[in-house]
This record gives structure tokens, C-alpha cells and sequence, in this order.
């Protein structure tokens, strides 16, 4: 729920407020020093391109690789990395459960580490590799830890399983998945409300113990 | 892991037929569907308990970069369905209608962008003006003014008073919080007008077909042109059974906008808009023999609901047919809050009811002095003491003993506060579970092509037990076919009639359905030639394809007997004598549901609903900040739901008999059962581990601390 009284702001905060980005735009100076004179934005207003300035001058440009795949982006720079991935790459595998780092249905590795990429802004990934549940498998052939999934029915309805996987691969990784005691410790920042834990805990005992690279 | 002879390890029997598109995050769920146009809407929620809105500022939000819309009651468009009553789906407030205010987080505007983001902004933009009414959001000052609502009855059998002059008592009160269904797919929709009269929507249900009348009703538009899409559906556990609200704010939004509107309520719209399971008083008072035979029993539950519907569980039922006992009383009524409406969750009633009533016994059988599984064997029946009728299959005893064994009862002391181990305190708990087992009528459509494959067609939705994969289980054994020739597509109203996922139904119902139309396929090919080589059969004819089409349904047979299933759930908890943590050590549940037909997913379906009935047990509790009728831990950081840490290892058993009374499968529905009776067991465990008896959930460790026992 959006917070509808927001409290008191200094002046300045308010005023900021209050003018919508599009005023800003039509009376800041500072763009005059970045080639614009205001006549034209004014003009560029009026027939209705402000927003279009607006959406340009917003943006940031990114760099990133996703699951291999190089891309240059230009975002804003409040677009987390889980809605970039889900609304503009349109990778989906990587699930929203809460927005708030508290689910971890959103775990992606960036740079082999794994992140919640709700808690992670689009702008802050730049340069980095990203690997998401897309990414796990070579090609038709799973991961181990997908394989062990399956077998072990590491999830009901599937919506945490993508951040589970990265999760158990991670931790794996880390050298966090020495007895049962650990992996439940180091995978409790991935919540599953089917209640899959003891499945999850087995598939990736086996993927350790089978000592498959992962 | 441990094994025995009835349980299977996690690595047994067929895995998921949908399992590969879940591991490779191919599965698309509500939210995940590109659509040409797509917009963004973010709902804007009422900052009030009660009143109305005096005045609503939403130029802001109009001017911010990228809106497309601000939705509010002084500018929505009118829904047809709203104008009389009567077509409003069942208990939901009218979305954007007028100005009243009857709970805190209520929806109030839509604000719809061309991205996420600037949707979001702007939705912080909103700001309301408010005319305060005084609120009512404490259910116990609220006890008096409790009612019966209209569809529940009072029921008595014998002498209600019998309890009072028994030689042995327990009359006790016992408190649940509410409790949140959580799902960990957030609600979600996407709307589109495909005409004036014409909608496709992606959305997150139990029913596709039940959300296709809803909206219907709601347009006042033909049902068949209404398309639902719920392939895949991150879990709902009840909170999906309805079309709610911000459903209907999508479709008004996307009609506003002429574009497709994507709406995902927010975490904290999950807590407050989309139902939970009633906080609820219940009093029970039970009168035994000295040798431990019921002679009465009382149960009455008040729950809460909301000033806009009378939802009403039905808690106290358990106790009319849960045991052997002439004289009983029980009452389901409610008391009106101006909080969101309740929405059945997972084991509704009955897990809220058996907490009550497993604990009351479990107290009994510590003043009488004789085992608790003893004492429930003691008042055993095989004929439902409500109706007089013979249960269709109960098994519960066998469900006890398998259960006892295998965690290791005769370890137990009934002692309480006198085993110990590594310093910490060990207590064992039982208690059981019920739950009606319903079939309803299903139509599934069966087509075996030439090519050897069988496509089976129904109108269900797959919250996660995995009824697809029980189905393609059911359907290979039937027709001693492989399950990778077998697909089964649901999730698409479009498809013949099938019951919403809910009340442990599915398999019953839609495995009654797709059994009955391999049967008659197997006819078919009968009259066709003498091979059990199907594929070659239909070429040997020149046929294409062979199709059948079956509506099935309960028969007579639920005149003849009483249908439930059944649980027991066997716990030892360890508590820790300094700080009052309880951890669980050991769980055992035992499902009694007849033939289970996918032992993989039968499993792990127990295990689900024993991990819930843990976070019932231990940690979930909704709290309201009474002074501004708000939740104050509308968040899964605050709000406690089992996490990998606090669950051990748990061992499902089956007794396995098919039912062969209620359907031609001999299979029920374990959804309920799983979560039912966990509460109990765990607070009995808990008592037998401290001496404490804790009759609110959750036992948090403040409701320990003070009385545990010394541990040397």
C-alpha cells in the first residue's frame, strides 16, 4: 500500500514535490548548460514531446551480461534488476514474491554471488555477469541441480523454485552445504509456503554428495 | 531420511510432468505473459478503518511522468454488475463505487502508467481527505455482539449440559490469531478488452471457470465471452477461490486505459486485501467417565469477519463427529469488525476447530491418566455420531498406530517436564485431523490420437499439489499406457467444466472424471478390435482419433454414508529450558484418504500442510494496531512463516485403503488433512515437554518464559 500523507518535508523537499518532473523540465537553467535553450523545451512541451525529453534525460545507460547475452540498456535508474530482468528482457524465470529482500524468490547470481534482485537497482549491475534460472541449464541438458529438483519434488506450485535453485547452487559454491543442519541455515532466505524444505534439503545433499561441478 | 513400510523417500515414484518447466523457469505464471500494449497498474489503499473519503487529489498522480489514468469513485466508469446487488461477487466490496471506507488498506484509486515504476511513483502521489468513523478491530471486546449468520445452524444432540455433572472436566477458552495465506506469487492479473463485450484476462485463481462467471456477471456480458488463463498458479491456499476486488479495478482500468492493464498487488495488499483466516475465540468443555469416555461435549467458536459479509467458518463442527459422544452442543457464530473480509484458508474451520478440540482431549487425558492415543480409541467410531450413517472408509486407527511406531511413542513420559536431552526439554504430541471429503461434478474431455497419445482436457486449476501429474498417474495405470504419451492441459475456462481447486476435491472429483473416460476409451477400443495397441487399432480402422467426453458426479452413494478423510499428526519438539525456543525434532503425519494415486506428490502434499500447521503452531500471527485498525506486520519480515531452518526432516505415511464407497477410484483429497490437527499436536508437545499449556497461538517463547522447568 502507498503511503498517502507523507510526512513533513523541508521546504525544498516540498517544492521538489510538488512540481512535477515535466515543470522541472520546462524551468530548470540547468539544462540550458547540456545544449538545450529553454524556448525550444518550452515549445517541445506544448506540442506534447516533454515527456519524451523527459523519458531521455531520465534514463541511465547500462551494460550488462545476462546469462551470456550482452546488453545495452537504457533505464531508470529506480528499475530494480528483478523488474529489469522480468519487464524488459522479458526473463520471467526470475520470480517477484515480495519486493522487499524478505522472500528470496527473486535470487539471481551476479558475478557467481547470490543477490536478491529486488534489493538490487538495474544501474548498480552494470558491467557485471548475471545469471539467472534461464541460465542454469546448457541447453536441452539440466543443471545437477534442476536434475535433483525434479527428483527429489523440491517445490508444489514452482514460484520460488527459480530463486530456490540459485540459492542451492550458491551455497553450494560457498561450501555451505556440509550437513543437513547448514544447508538449512544458509537456504532460509528462501522462503517456500508449499513447504518443499525437507525435499530442497535432500536435492541438494545428493548434488553434493555426487560431487557433480556445479 | 527415515522410511518405512508405508512412507516413500522424496526421490520415489514419478516426478511432476511439469517439473522441467518449473526448474527452467519456463512456467508462466498470471503476471508473465507478454501482451501487446501492456500497461502498469498500481492500486492505492485506504490509510482509514472506517468512514468515507472527503476528498481525493490525484493531480499529481495525473501529471507525473508516464500515467495514463488515475481510477477513483468520482471518475470510474460505471460496472454494470455493481447496479444490483445481486451480481456483486459474493462478499466483496464494490471497487471505486462510492466513498465508503470499510477497512484499513482498502483500495481506493488505480493508477495506471505506461511502466511499473512510474505507476509506482505515482501512486504515491494519491492523497485522501477523510471523514473518520470510530473503528472496531478487536474481536475479543467484540464477543458479545457475536450472531449466528444466516447458513449455520445450532446444533445439539442429547443433553447439552451432560458435560457439567461427568466425574472428569476440562472447560477451557482457546484463541487463534489470524492467520495469512501468503502464497508466494503475489496476486496478479492481466486484463484486456478484446471488444465492447469481450474479455481475456491472465489471472491468478483456484476456479478459471468460476472467475469466468464472476466477471460475467460483474460486465453483464455472455459468459463464453469471457477468457480465463490460469496455467500456472504460484500458490493460494485459499485466497484465490474468489474474484476479488482489485480483479475487478484491472478490467475497469484496462477499459479506461483501451490497453491491457497488468496488476500485482503488493506484498502488504496480500496481508490486508485478498482474505486470511479469521481470528477466532473458541470455548470447549468436555466431560468424561473416570475410564475416559466422552459423556459431553460443548464447542463454541466466534470468528471474526467484516462489517461488508457474514463469512463464517465452521470450527465447532469437528466436535460432532470426531468421536463417539451422545451429548453435544457446538455453535459457529460471528462477530462483525471493520477489518477485510476472511476467505477460506488452508483446512478452514476444521484446523482452527481440531486446535481446540485435540487440545481439550489432550488435556483430558492428563487428568484421567491414560495415553492420549488410548483415550481417542476409547471413544472410536465407525459410524458417523451425526447422521447415524457408516463412514464411507476410516481407517484413523490404523493411521494412529502407524504414526505411534514410527516416532517412537512408547518414548514418550507422561510426565510432563521430566525428559531432557543435551539441556534442552522433550515433550511428544499427537492430535488428529478431519475433513469432508466432496466430490463434485467434473466433465473432462479424452482424445487418443493415432499416434498413441492421450490428451486429457478439464477446466481445473493446479495450485501446486500437482493434479496434472496425478491424473497423467492415474490415467497411465488405467489404460497401461506410458505417462510421457499422456498431457493433461487445464487452467483455461475455454475447457470442459471442472470444481475450483479447494476443500480437498480434485482428486476425487476430476480423477472420478478422467478414470470413468479412460474406461470408456478402453470400450471404445473394444468394439474396435481385440489389441491393447491402441494407436494401431485406430489406423487399422482409418480413424484419426478416438474422443470421449464424460460428466461425472456423485451418486447415491452420499445418502448411504458419511465421507471424510483423515490424520494424525505425531510431533517431539525439544524447548529450550532458558529462553523458551521450541524447536521441532521430530514429525511424523499419517494420512488416512484412501489410495493415493501419485505417492510422490501425495508426500510432499503432507509435508506442505505440516510445515503451515507449524507456522500456525509456532510463529503466524496478523496484528492489528487497534488505535488505526492497521496491520502493523503486513510483510513476510515481520509476519513469521516457516523458513528451511525450523522445519526437520518429516516423514509422511499412508494407510493406503482405497475408499471404495465414494468414488470409483477409491482415492480423497488430502489437501485439508495435511494441515489439520498440526496446531494441536505441536501445543500438546509443547505441554508434555514443559507442564505449560499454551491455548493462543502462536507458542512464542514470551508465552513460555517464567513457568519452563529447571533442567539440570
Amino acid at each position: 500500500m502507498k503511503s498517502k500523507n507523507p510526512p513533513e518535508e523541508p521546504a525544498h523537499e516540498d517544492n521538489f514535490l510538488e512540481s512535477s518532473r515535466r515543470d522541472f523540465l520546462k524551468h530548470s537553467g540547468l539544462l540550458t548548460a547540456i545544449a538545450f535553450t529553454p524556448s525550444p523545451l518550452v515549445k517541445a512541451a506544448k506540442s506534447g514531446l516533454d515527456e519524451k525529453i523527459a523519458d531521455l534525460y531520465e534514463k541511465v545507460p547500462v551494460s550488462l551480461e545476462v546469462n551470456g547475452v550482452k546488453h545495452q540498456l537504457s533505464i531508470e535508474p529506480r528499475v530494480t534488476l528483478l523488474d529489469l530482468l522480468r519487464e524488459q528482457l522479458e526473463l520471467t524465470g526470475t520470480k517477484k514474491g515480495c519486493d522487499h529482500g524478505q522472500c528470496g524468490a527473486c535470487t539471481v547470481h551476479v558475478d557467481g554471488h547470490r543477490v536478491n534482485s529486488c534489493l538490487t537497482l538495474g544501474v548498480l549491475v552494470s558491467g557485471k555477469k548475471i545469471t539467472t534460472i534461464e541460465g542454469l541449464a546448457k541447453g536441452d541438458q539440466l543443471h545437477p541441480m534442476q536434475e535433483a529438483f525434479i527428483k527429489h519434488d523440491g517445490f508444489q506450485c514452482g514460484y520460488c523454485t527459480p530463486g530456490q535453485i540459485m540459492s542451492a547452487v550458491a551455497c553450494i559454491r560457498e561450501g555451505h552445504a556440509n550437513s543437513e543442519h547448514e544447508i538449512r541455515e544458509y537456504m532460509s532466505g528462501n522462503i517456500c509456503r508449499c513447504g518443499a524444505y525437507p525435499n530442497i534439503v535432500n536435492a541438494i545433499q545428493e548434488v553434493k554428495e555426487g560431487g557433480q561441478p556445479v | 531420511m527415515r522410511t518405512g513400510s508405508n512412507s516413500i523417500p522424496s526421490s520415489g515414484g514419478m516426478s511432476r510432468v511439469d517439473g522441467r518447466l518449473k526448474v527452467t523457469g519456463a512456467a508462466k505464471y498470471s503476471a508473465e505473459y507478454e501482451v501487446k500494449g501492456l500497461t502498469y497498474g498500481v492500486l492505492v489503499g485506504s490509510t482509514i478503518a472506517k468512514g468515507t473519503i472527503k476528498s481525493i487529489d490525484i493531480k499529481r498522480a495525473e501529471r507525473a511522468p508516464g500515467v495514463l489514468a488515475v481510477i477513483t469513485h468520482l471518475n470510474s466508469p460505471k460496472v454494470p454488475g455493481y447496479q444490483s446487488a445481486n451480481n456483486t461477487p459474493k462478499g466483496q466490496i464494490r471497487i471505486f463505487y462510492d466513498n465508503k471506507i470499510v477497512y484499513n488498506g482498502q483500495p481506493m484509486a488505480l493508477v495506471i502508467a505506461n511502466t511499473f515504476e512510474r505507476a509506482l511513483y505515482a501512486a504515491s502521489l494519491v492523497t485522501a481527505q477523510y471523514n473518520n468513523g470510530e473503528h472496531q478491530t478487536r474481536l475479543t471486546d467484540n464477543l458479545q455482539a457475536a450472531f449466528s449468520p444466516k447458513d449455520d445452524n445450532e446444533y445439539k444432540r442429547g443433553d447439552p449440559d451432560a458435560w457439567r455433572s461427568a466425574p472428569v472436566k476440562v472447560e477451557q477458552e482457546y484463541l487463534l490469531p489470524s492467520e495469512v495465506h501468503n502464497p508466494m506469487e503475489m496476486h496478479a492479473i492481466i486484463a484486456r478488452w478484446d471488444a465492447e463485450d469481450k474479455i481475456t484476462v491472465w489471472d491468478k485463481t483456484q476456479g478459471v471457470k468460476d472467475t469466468q462467471t464472476n466477471i460475467a456477471l460483474t460486465f453483464k456480458i455472455p459468459t463464453e465471452n469471457v477468457q480465463v488463463n490460469s496455467r500456472f498458479v504460484g500458490g493460494a491456499f485459499g485466497n484465490a477461490l474468489q474474484v476479488w476486488p482489485h480483479e475487478i479495478a484491472a478490467l475497469i482500468g484496462a477499459k479506461v486505459v483501451k490497453r491491457p492493464v497488468k496488476l500485482v498487488l503488493s506484498r502488504t495488499d496480500m496481508f490486508t486485501s485478498v482474505g486470511y483466516r479469521p481470528h477466532t475465540w473458541q470455548k470447549i468443555a468436555i466431560g468424561a467417565t473416570a475410564d475416559g469416555k466422552l459423556l459431553g461435549i460443548n464447542h463454541h467458536a466466534v470468528g471474526q469477519t467484516s462489517a461488508y459479509e457474514d463469512f463464517a467458518e465452521a470450527p465447532a463442527d469437528v466436535s460432532r463427529q470426531l468421536y463417539a459422544c451422545a451429548n453435544v452442543a457446538t455453535s459457529n457464530k460471528i462477530s462483525s469488525l471493520d477489518i477485510g473480509s476472511p476467505v477460506w484458508m488452508r483446512g478452514p474451520g476444521y484446523a482452527t476447530g481440531c486446535f481446540a478440540l485435540e487440545s481439550a482431549l489432550d488435556e483430558l487425558s492428563y487428568q484421567l491418566n491414560i495415553d492420549p492415543i488410548e483415550l481417542r480409541m476409547r471413544n472410536y467410531t465407525d459410524v458417523d455420531p451425526e447422521s447415524g450413517k457408516p463412514f464411507s472408509g476410516k481407517f484413523l486407527s490404523d493411521a494412529y498406530k502407524l504414526g505411534a511406531d514410527d516416532i517412537g511413542w512408547s518414548n514418550r513420559s507422561s510426565k510432563p517436564g521430566s525428559l531432557t536431552k543435551d539441556g534442552w526439554l522433550v515433550g511428544y504430541g499427537m492430535a488428529g485431523g478431519v475433513f469432508v471429503a466432496d466430490r463434485e461434478p467434473a466433465t473432462v474431455r479424452a482424445t487418443f490420437t493415432d499416434r498413441g497419445k492421450l490428451i486429457l482436457q478439464t477446466a481445473v486449476s493446479d495450485i501446486g499439489p500437482g493434479t496434472a501429474t496425478a491424473m497423467v498417474a492415474l490415467a497411465a495405470d488405467t489404460l497401461n499406457i506410458a505417462t510421457e504419451n499422456i498431457r493433461f492441459d487445464m487452467g483455461d475456462s475455454s475447457l470442459p467444466p471442472a470444481p475450483q481447486q479447494g476443500g480437498s476435491t480434485i482428486m476425487s472429483s476430476v480423477g472420478s472424471a478422467v478414470f470413468l473416460a479412460c474406461k470408456q476409451l478402453i470400450e471404445k477400443f473394444k468394439a474396435l478390435g481385440d489389441s491393447s495397441d491402441y494407436a494401431q487399432l485406430l489406423k487399422q480402422n482409418k480413424l484419426p482419433k478416438l474422443e470421449v467426453l464424460i460428466d461425472s458426479k456423485a451418486g447415491t452413494e452420499v445418502d448411504k454414508y458419511a465421507m471424510y478423510s483423515w490424520s494424525v499428526h505425531y510431533v517431539v519438539v525439544h524447548v529450550h529450558p532458558v529462553t523458551g525456543v521450541v524447536k521441532m525434532e521430530k514429525v511424523t503425519c499419517v494420512a488416512d484418504s484412501g489410495r493415493i494415486i501419485s505417492p510422490k506428490t501425495a508426500r510432499s502434499q503432507i509435508i506442505g500442510g505440516a510445515i503451515m500447521g507449524i507456522g500456525m503452531a509456532l510463529m503466524e500471527e496478523a496484528v492489528i494496531d487497534h488505535r488505526y485498525g492497521r496491520l502493523m506486520n503486513a510483510n513476510l519480515g515481520d509476519y513469521h512463516v516457516p523458513v528451511n531452518a525450523d522445519i526437520p526432516q518429516i516423514n509422511a505415511l499412508f494407510v493406503n485403503k482405497a475408499d471404495t464407497n465414494i468414488n470409483p477410484i477409491g482415492a480423497k483429497g488430502m489437501g485439508e488433512i495435511a494441515l489439520i490437527g498440526m496446531a494441536g499436536a505441536v501445543a500438546n508437545a509443547v505441554y508434555n515437554a514443559t507442564g505449560i499449556r499454551v491455548r493462543d497461538l502462536p507458542i512464542t517463547p514470551d508465552k513460555l518464559l517464567g513457568a519452563l522447568p529447571h533442567v539440570a
